[in-house]
């Protein structure tokens, strides 16, 4: 059993970001084991996306762009990685603790019956094993994880845990084409549609968060949030108390029963902080707190903070950043 | 036609959870229905009420306390419930657990549908609907935000899905397994009367025997140490300016400092 590979999604026709970051996880990996990294792509120009792979750190690639795996589908997907897993034998399988990472990682851990350790924000190797660190209880206690068995050992990361390797289009290597493990007809799931998300930045991908609470006071409270988000671009974030207001849509929420996040810059506008919200987002890098409350439990969070009426507020630091940035 | 529902227990949201001994505590917080399975609850009741199944049951594997997650699940309106209750699913991984939830969804025999909250709120995996699917050999749609359609006689289901991207129209055949997310419904509270009914109900257990559970079937993935986040070192800084804007271009800098910007 050798190998270290990375199942890489591809969005809009590049290498995912959290993929890109697990080739520079496994390419740390393998340095201490002494083992090749693989990159497994399928999909529109897997060919094209191998080669982009080696260049973030792959030594080689196999790949797939079969009608069949056109859309993404965990069966058509997790059925040719658990193939290809059967017959080459990794010792490692690392995926984005994405959706699409999710369901193909656990479709194959379940054929392969093999320990499946998930959202990983840390992973350093004891020997042979690899020893994880995860978030458990949505961010209120972090646990080491490790698994064990005969099988590969098998994780998934969280997006912006792990340093993004440099491409280095130097890098050459192997990309293998393959067939995939089924037919059209033995695939029981069709994709039929696709709907855009609003917004372009992802809550999971964004360097950058303003985030708006109850303190916003009503949908077109976000208003001057959004013009921050702009001019920074960042993603809208929100708390529970806004969503179950109904100001704004749920896949802003950040917090237990929403995303966890963990951005370079978190700014809290209007956001008390319970607990259930801190859970979701504590880990972020700098967190800026604007609230008018200066006993808010956010103030035991953030990094730096103006004690004021975000209506006033935002709109000046907007300003501010548009002058320093010099847009 | 039968749906079953998935459901665990844990802390309450509102809880502070912390290690003790090396063990996860919640002080006095009481265990509840884990948060997302309210929504795959209200889904798999909306699946009898609206669109013809006949049967709800919600199964949960664990002890004592997993009854007052079912409990729950029955008051707001399953029919009824199953508790899996053995020494092999103890120190359970997401294996060992869907080997024994898709064991006791094929006892049933009549199971058009498993439904999922999309993750639960202590383990968070987002794994075992994944994993109960792959065994069972159903497909499997996680993040489920719409049931467009279902054809129990056709064996066809359509939903959306609410992924990272967007929105995805996806068709698929039946028996099915789904995940939900939050979006999919609003869940109701549990009537009085179904509450009494809950209480006095006498959940059936089974055990290892009872579903076939394949003994091979060995946790792989363990958590051999769990610790707290270390607390924030240092205090806020507050940005103090005689104008909003003074104190914002003086923000500003320090978050150019920091190099965040």
């Amino acid at each position: 059993m050798s190998g270290i590979w990375v199942f890489a999604e591809q969005h809009d026709g590049k290498i995912a970001s959290v993929s890109q970051e697990a080739l520079g996880l496994a390419r740390k990996l393998a340095d201490g084991l002494g083992e090749p990294v693989t990159a497994v792509i399928f999909g529109p120009d897997a060919a094209d996306l191998g080669k982009e792979a080696i260049a973030y750190g792959a030594d080689d690639a196999i790949a797939s762009d079969d009608a069949t795996l056109k859309d993404f589908r965990a069966d058509a997907y997790g059925s040719l990685l658990t193939q290809l897993a059967k017959e080459r034998q990794p010792s490692v399988i690392i995926a984005g603790a994405t959706t699409r990472g999710g369901d193909v990682m656990g479709t194959t851990a379940t054929d392969l019956e093999a320990g499946l350790i998930t959202g990983l924000v840390d992973a350093t190797l004891d020997g042979r094993t690899i020893v994880g660190t995860a978030p458990i209880y949505s961010g209120k206690l972090m646990a080491k994880v490790r698994v064990s068995g005969d099988g590969p050992q098998m994780l998934t990361i969280r997006s912006r845990a792990f340093p993004q390797p440099e491409p280095d289009a130097s890098r050459t290597g192997n990309v293998e084409t393959v067939q995939p493990a089924k037919a059209e007809a033995d695939i029981p799931v069709e994709v039929t549609g696709t709907e855009a998300a609003e917004g372009s930045v992802s809550l999971a991908d964004a360097a950058i968060i303003v985030s708006g609470g109850r303190g916003v006071g009503g949908p077109e409270g976000y208003a001057p949030l959004q013009e921050l988000v702009d001019v920074l671009g960042a993603a809208l974030g929100a708390s529970r108390a806004a969503v179950d207001a109904g100001w704004i849509p749920y896949e802003h929420q950040v917090g237990q029963t929403g995303k966890t996040v963990a951005p370079d810059l978190y700014i809290a506008c209007g956001i008390s902080g319970a607990v259930q919200h801190q859970a979701g987002m504590r880990t972020s890098k700098v967190i800026v707190a604007i609230n008018k409350d200066a006993e808010a439990p956010i103030w035991k969070l953030a990094h730096y903070g103006i004690v004021g009426d975000l209506f006033k507020v935002v709109p000046a630091l907007t300003q501010a950043f548009k002058e320093k940035l010099g847009k | 036609m039968r749906v079953v529902v998935c459901t665990k227990e844990v802390p309450d949201t509102a809880a502070k959870v912390e290690v003790k001994d090396g063990k996860v505590s919640w002080g006095d917080a009481p265990l509840v229905i884990n948060p997302w399975d309210e929504y795959s609850v209200e889904e798999a009741i909306l699946l009898k009420e609206k669109h013809g199944a006949e049967t709800v049951t919600v199964v949960g594997m664990g002890g004592e306390a997993t009854k007052e997650a079912l409990k729950h699940a029955m008051a707001m309106g399953c029919d009824d419930a199953v508790l899996l209750q053995d020494a092999a699913f103890e120190n359970a991984d997401t294996l060992v657990t869907s080997e024994a939830l898709s064991k006791a969804v094929q006892k049933f025999g009549d199971v058009g549908m498993v439904v999922f909250g999309k993750e639960t709120s202590d383990g968070n995996s987002s794994q075992v609907a994944v994993q109960v699917g792959r065994r069972l050999g159903w497909p499997t749609l996680t993040y489920v935000s719409k049931v467009v359609s279902i054809d129990w006689t056709g064996g066809k289901i359509t939903v959306e899905r609410l992924l990272e991207e967007g929105k995805q129209s996806v068709e698929a055949t039946l028996p099915a397994v789904i995940s939900v997310v939050k979006e999919i419904n609003e869940p109701r509270y549990p009537s009085f009367m179904g509450i009494r009914k809950a209480s006095k109900a006498e959940i059936p257990i089974w055990g290892a025997g009872d579903i076939s559970f394949d003994s091979t079937v060995k946790a792989k993935a363990s958590w051999p140490e769990i610790y707290a986040l270390p607390p924030r070192v240092g205090s806020v800084q507050i940005i103090e300016g005689a104008t909003p804007e003074e104190a914002a271009r003086k923000l500003v800098d320090k978050l150019i400092e920091e190099k965040v910007i």
